[in-house]
């Protein structure tokens, strides 16, 4: 037997054990029970594998104080004294209580919590799981029966078992009914028909842990069982492929809204001003940096604002951004106007000034920007999950594509921008100071790109380098999209995001980029203008 | 692209150099040119390397001011020239000429990817210089010139893999890395070893991913995919500095705790970990020969030394800076036992020279011009530093020809006369078989 059978086996031994003992054992037999001598002087002893044994011990024990033990354990709060090896429980408050009688212990040794590794990590899952099942909580026992059926321990049947029949809660009566499944399945001994009723029961699951659970079946079982199982899995293979695809393009989707939120401003900025904007990215890397100091301030400060941080960012990057923007703008590339060149070296130049500058003042590694507990976690739709985080990266790159819509079209520095664009000695004598409006779209355009720093900050590294790895992807957009178009920037985003999430499956992430480039260069020679070409005399000139 | 501001950056170099050159003044007795020692830093202060290899120009600049403190070596005092290769690595070649011949350095300490020591290779081999080079990398190289002071594949990836086969009872792999040479050879030497280890085809899956890659979310979901087959999967991860960041927060977006799917990682540790949120990351680990929580008291001493000397109290520590102060230590004995800093007296000195690590133990360098080290597997806990779950119980030895691929097996180096080579072919009997 390897090791990690016999781990196994342990493991499952352990889940029954305290789960049996915790409502078994008669109250006469706890008295002799209480001797914990044994294993808690085990039990910290800077090795796993006298941990893993206490652990047994504990179980063995019958005590009950075993249970609250196994989730200081689980919590790091079970410490010991490294001269004396004593162990002790640490409450709330970070007083020290004897792990037995939980009373405080008159004058606490300095102490170290007791090491967990993985090993013991899931040795505590499976004796907390197999401990809930008996729980009050219904919600408890419903984490415990998916934990049981996870685990897919033979030796948790008979305390499942017991725990089924006494089941009222129909959600967890499901839950148990599918967990005994999930272990009968596999289990020797278990009539055809038995185990052709786990197997539709399993099967009807449709999700990718059933599959697994599936595929468990022994050789040894009858040719009808395993033709079922080989149908269920056939039926599960052929859903999750639909909702295989379906969660291509979801992924496609968060990918097109970033390049979106990365390129947009650049829309601005190159495709209706024309200036090739070699700093973009920088711009991207200082709202990334602006919401890390927003965060930094407000833990300082006032950490209960601490959710409503992006939020606040939001504005602060904008401001921040567009207003080094506008400097950039007024200080060179005024200067520069109908220089492609000239202007293309010189924000390279800015932009590599910008990327020391914050490598001197915030170091070279990368600075933690953490994610509010809105945007954390995922949910299912159907077989898609889907996270937080992305979900409202989608959301918010579609209000900003809006916001930015609305603003040129509604407003009259909009009006203005577009007059200017389009014809700017028509504009400047029809009173438009075209200097000013110069200023604003530059400024909008950064403004806009600090806004997508500080989405970025939530799913990339925010470093110095930050900005590097979006400026050529926001070009891509931008040219492929077709310049001087905004609507061109949204569905050039979303088609290179999809397109390059449906090819990174088959092509692998190296090959679909290059396949992608290779499309974008070959459609570009089709189409120089992109997608949605703008038509007119001041694009011809 | 980058030769546009090869220049700004040369300026900043000088700047750099000055003020290191002021620095050392300030404490330095008065003496001429000729009662230094100059050492050359060949690290990246700018680019996209300037992450990790800015650290160890600040470890080597404490070392030698330690070192200076401590009266010198054969009497003189040491000086840094501090150089900025800007992640450009036909720059490094440019850098390392200027280091030996215009500077005149005895030594130089640098270079973290393998590219760049490639790069800067015939300069040393021509100008017989002396490198240091103090990162964990491929393998499938021995020179005269280069003194390698960080881990070949058997000195990590392997004990790594060992480790979760043994103690996570892992059947089924992930080999997931960047697209470079480091990972591509690490990912050969291991498949060949898993398949010796008797682990199938169909259980191997190996993935590379492009530079600075932020978008994980469908090879996370296919690692989740590959995991529940319903044996034990885990991901060996040679991901490259900078996509560790968006891989480690997809892998906790979508759920994938260390209990059910462990990642052990090559290229991460505590300066990788210090921009991320580790709460989810608990338990997923990294294999090296060092870490900063290793309780030992040269380490600790260490520690509070070079907080002392950088102004700042939470600066975490990490195994390239080891591995450069290894270096720097045994290249220190080397000259002190030779009487003289020339390289061909300094370079067969080096041989054997031991010098305590901070692990608590020694390491030696062996006659492959690579050192002894232990090697650690830590996990990942809530406060970003690492827990060592096991130890080898004696030093390794680098392997620094792979004997897992086809083309190194029969190569073995070794810098002492009569030899003299570094890749000897034992099946023809001739130096110079087959190499990379």
């Amino acid at each position: 037997m390897t090791t990690i059978a016999r781990f196994r086996s342990f493991c499952c031994a352990l889940a029954f054990l305290l789960s049996v003992a915790s409502f078994c054992l008669p109250g006469a037999d706890r008295a002799q029970a209480q001797d914990l001598s044994g294993p808690l002087g085990q039990i910290a002893t800077d090795n796993y594998g006298n941990t893993e044994a206490a652990l047994g011990e504990l179980a063995l024990s019958g005590s009950p104080a075993a249970a609250g033990i196994v989730s200081a354990l689980a919590d790091g709060n079970l410490v010991f004294s490294p001269s004396t090896r004593q162990v002790f429980i640490r409450n709330a408050a970070g007083a020290l209580l004897d792990p037995v009688t939980l009373q405080p212990v008159a004058d606490a040794p300095a102490v170290k919590p007791v090491r967990v590794n993985n090993r013991i990590r899931r040795a505590i899952e499976a004796a907390n799981g197999a401990l809930s099942l008996v729980s009050p909580d219904a919600a408890k026992r419903l984490d415990a029966a998916q934990a049981v059926g996870r685990s897919r321990d033979e030796a948790a049947l008979p305390a499942l078992e017991t725990a089924l029949a006494k089941e009222t809660d129909p959600r967890v009566k499901t839950a148990m009914t599918l967990a005994r499944a999930s272990i009968v399945i596999a289990k020797e001994g278990i009539t055809p028909a038995e185990r052709i009723a786990a197997v539709e029961l399993v099967g009807a699951e449709g999700n990718q842990d059933a599959l697994a659970i599936l595929r468990s079946v022994p050789d040894s079982a009858a040719p009808e069982v395993k033709q079922a199982a080989a149908d269920a899995i056939a039926g599960i293979e052929r859903n999750l492929a639909i909702w295989g695809a379906a969660q291509n393009v979801w992924y496609g989707v968060s990918l097109g809204s970033v390049l979106l939120l990365a390129a947009i401003g650049l829309a601005i900025t190159f495709g209706v001003m024309g200036v090739i904007n070699m700093a973009h990215g920088e711009m991207v890397m200082l709202g990334a940096y602006t919401t890390f100091v927003v965060q930094e301030l407000i833990r300082t400060y006032n950490p209960a604002l601490f959710d409503a941080s992006l939020l606040i960012a939001i504005p602060v990057a904008f401001l921040f951004t567009g207003l080094i923007g506008v400097l950039i703008e007024r200080t060179v590339i005024r200067f520069l106007y109908g220089r492609a060149l000239e202007t293309l070296l010189a924000t390279w130049g800015i932009s590599l000034i910008i990327q020391q500058a914050i490598r001197t003042a915030f170091g070279p590694t990368n600075r933690e920007v953490g994610a509010p507990s809105w945007m954390s976690g995922t949910f299912d739709l159907g077989h898609l999950a889907i996270t937080y985080g992305r979900l409202w990266i989608v959301i918010f790159a579609f209000l900003v594509f809006v916001a930015l819509l609305g603003v040129l079209r509604l407003t009259r520095i909009g009006l203005e921008m577009r007059a200017v664009t389009q014809n700017r000695r028509m504009a400047a004598s029809m009173g438009i100071r075209t200097n000013w409006v110069d200023a604003m779209t530059f400024g909008l355009g950064s403004g806009i790109a600090g806004i997508a720093g500080v989405a970025l900050s939530q799913i990339d590294n925010v470093s110095p380098n930050l900005g590097q790895s979006y400026i050529i992807d926001s070009f891509l957009v931008v040219v492929f999209g077709g310049v001087g178009n905004l609507w061109g920037t949204l569905v050039g985003a979303m088609s290179l995001g999809i397109a390059n999430k449906l090819l990174e499956p088959y092509a692998g992430a190296v090959l679909g980029k290059i396949a992608l480039l290779v499309i974008v260069i070959l459609f570009i020679q089709k189409r120089p203008r992109g997608l949605f070409a703008l038509k007119g005399r001041a694009i011809e000139s | 692209m980058s030769n546009l501001f090869t220049h700004a950056r040369r300026v900043a170099g000088r700047a750099l150099l000055g003020a290191t050159a002021l620095a050392i003044a300030g404490s330095a007795v008065p003496a001429n040119a000729q009662d230094t020692i100059k050492v050359g830093v060949l690290h990246s202060l700018s680019g996209t390397m300037a992450i990790s290899e800015t650290t160890l120009k600040d470890t080597v600049l404490f070392m030698v001011k330690e070192q200076n403190d401590a009266g010198g070596v054969l009497g003189k005092k040491l000086e840094a020239v501090v150089v900025d290769p800007a992640s450009n690595w036909p720059l490094f070649a440019e850098k390392a000429r200027e280091l030996l011949e215009k500077e005149k350095v005895a030594v130089v300490f640098g270079c973290w990817t393998s590219v760049s020591r490639k790069s800067v290779l015939p300069v040393f081999k021509e100008l017989n210089g002396i490198l240091f080079y103090p990162v964990q990398y491929e393998g499938e190289e021995s020179e005269r010139n280069v003194f390698y002071t960080g881990a070949a594949p058997n000195q990590q990836a392997i004990p790594a893999v060992d480790y979760l086969m043994e103690n996570e009872g892992v059947k089924r792999w992930v080999l997931a890395g960047t697209d470079y040479v480091y990972p591509r050879t690490t990912n050969k030497i291991l498949e060949a070893y898993l398949k010796s280890k008797g682990v199938a085809a169909e259980d191997i899956m190996i993935n590379y991913t492009p530079f600075g890659h932020s978008d994980w979310q469908t090879i996370v979901a296919d690692i989740k995919k590959f995991g529940s087959a319903g044996k034990k999967t885990a991901v060996v991860s040679t991901i490259n500095g900078d996509a560790n960041v968006p891989f480690y927060k997809e892998l906790g977006n979508q759920g994938i705790k260390a209990t059910d799917i462990p990642v052990v990682a090559f290229s991460v540790g505590e300066e990788e970990l210090a921009g991320i949120d580790t709460k989810p990351l608990v338990g997923h680990l990294a294999a090296w020969n060092y870490f900063q929580s290793v309780d030992v008291p040269e380490n600790k001493a260490f520690i509070e030394k070079w907080r002392a000397f950088i102004k700042n109290d939470k600066r975490v520590t990490n195994d390239p800076m080891e591995a450069t102060v290894i270096g720097f230590n045994m290249w220190v004995k080397a000259v002190e036992k030779a009487g003289t800093t020339d390289p061909d007296v300094v370079i067969p000195a080096l041989i054997g020279v031991a010098v305590p690590n901070l692990t608590g133990g020694f390491s030696a360098m062996m006659p492959n011009h690579h050192i002894t080290k232990p090697v650690l597997i830590g996990e990942i806990k809530d406060d970003g530093q690492f827990d060592v779950v096991s130890q080898t119980p004696g030093l390794i030895v680098a392997e620094e020809w792979s004997p897992h691929l086809e083309g190194s097996k029969d190569l073995i180096s070794d810098w002492r006369s009569p030899m003299n080579c570094g890749n000897f072919n034992v099946k023809t009997g001739k130096c110079g078989g087959a190499g990379n």
